[in-house]
């Protein structure tokens, strides 16, 4: 890549906006090219200042309930209001005016929804699994083709968690299990899920583990094994992390690996 | 869909949006009450072309909206403001300099840096042309991607990323 290219390419690098080869490229023109540095050092400041100092005005707190009263449907709230209160009370004939009634099957319209809402979501929950285990395996498969397993290379993890930092909105937990013959071997950001990710390399003999780590909302859950195309899956959540673990190891030994790192994670 | 269903669904995958609208607006307006009246005309609007919505994230749908909305709100005011707005803007600049000077009296030194440095990005944010501004506020404080922010302005993925390296160098020469 030439030097034009490169000082172009330098914010959607700094931005982590490029493919993996473009990256490596670009990352190879950097490391000899000391204008190119330069223009780095600066964009990268700006854009740390930027989102460390720069407000950010959230709405004020009653905006959102302005917006709802304004939307089409809510024209009167205060007579509905009223009616909403008082047409509860068996107050006699009026309590079964319109509004009553017109609201009670909103109410009623609104819970279905959300019910069938809900219902939609389980469904398709299998599917969202299915496409976010294929989207590991080629991840993990790509990280070996390019050989870009790592970004930070180092067995030490005081090395390789800092290295996360200001780079991830997280802080992934970095443990060493050298002891039980599965050294680390360093970390790498990926993009999985629509969004960055922590990967941790660990080693059994020949055979590389990815380890994907990113934050979730989701509750605890136990280690799940999926195969795909010869390769392991393991994946669980835990303390507010998503845990996957990736490799053609022998699903046994996988387990062994999720085993050992659960007990210290 | 029926009209309540319509709402229920909206005020479930849109209305919680409304903070970064507001931001962008802000940003955009550069004031608290026009960036309150963008907002709920963008509301209305989302609300009048939410059948038309089936994408999976509205968030870069609505910021969309919003800066439709402020562009449409800016031509409509320019003549009556254009002589103004740049006054007011100095003016109320001035306003919360003193403000925050005489506040800072009182703090600690590292607190005053750290006031120092956000009034500074502040006023050198505000300063940058709306180009600038709004790709980097929706790069850098609303964290969307290239390709959502193209979406959004509806120009290629390597403008975005031109116009970010040139506002970030405006910015630091600005800061500088």
């Amino acid at each position: 890549m030439d030097h034009k290219e490169a000082i172009e390419l330098l914010p959607a690098y700094l931005d982590q906006e490029l493919g993996i080869a473009e990256a490596i490229a670009v990352e190879h023109h950097l490391s000899g090219c000391s204008e190119c540095q330069v223009e780095y050092a600066e964009q990268s400041a700006v854009s740390a200042r930027l989102k460390r100092d720069a407000p950010y005005f959230k709405a004020p707190a009653d905006l959102a309930q302005r917006v709802k009263m304004s939307l089409p449907r809510d024209r009167a709230p205060a007579t509905r209001l009223k009616a909403w209160r008082f047409d509860w009370l068996p107050s006699g004939a009026g309590s079964k005016d319109w509004n009553f009634n017109w609201l009670g099957a909103g109410a009623v319209a609104a819970s279905m929804l959300a019910l069938v809402f809900s219902g939609g979501l389980f469904l398709a929950l299998p599917s969202d699994q299915e496409r976010l285990t294929e989207e590991l395996i080629s991840s993990h498969v790509r990280s070996l083709q390019v050989n870009h397993l790592s970004d930070v290379a180092s067995t030490d993890k005081h090395t390789v968690k800092p290295w996360f930092n200001g780079k991830l909105d997280f802080s992934p937990p970095v443990v060493d299990l050298a002891s039980q013959a599965f050294p680390l071997e360093g970390g790498r950001l990926d993009y999985v899920d629509g969004r960055t990710v922590a990967v941790l390399i660990y080693r059994r003999a020949k055979h590389p583990i990815n380890l994907y780590i990113w934050p979730t909302s989701d509750r605890d859950s136990s280690p799940q094994e999926q195969d795909r195309h010869g390769y392991h899956l393991i994946r669980w959540t835990s303390g507010g992390m998503k845990y996957c673990a990736v490799s053609d190891l022998a699903t046994s030994e996988l387990e062994v690996f999720v085993g050992a790192l659960r007990t210290q994670v | 869909m029926t009209a309540s269903q319509k709402e229920g669904r909206f005020q479930a995958i849109v209305l919680p949006h409304i903070d970064s609208a507001f931001n962008l607006a802000r940003w955009l307006a550069r004031n608290e009450q026009d960036a309150e009246d963008i907002v709920q005309e963008a509301y209305l609007r989302a609300f009048k072309f939410f059948d038309g919505f089936h994408g999976e994230d509205a968030r870069p749908w609505l910021l969309g909206i919003v800066r439709n909305t402020f562009y449409t709100w800016y031509q409509q005011n320019k003549t009556q403001k254009e002589s103004t707005e740049f006054d007011e803007e100095l003016h109320s600049i001035e306003t919360e300099d003193s403000a925050a000077t005489q506040r800072a009296d009182n703090n600690p030194e590292t607190l005053l840096i750290q006031q120092d440095s956000r009034r500074q990005l502040d006023k050198a944010l505000k300063a940058l042309s709306a180009e600038f501004r709004e790709v980097l506020v929706m790069r850098e404080l609303e964290d969307l991607s290239y390709k959502e922010i193209a979406g959004i302005i509806g120009i290629p993925i390597g403008t975005v990323m031109s116009r970010l390296a040139r506002g970030r160098k405006q910015l630091a020469e600005i800061l500088a």
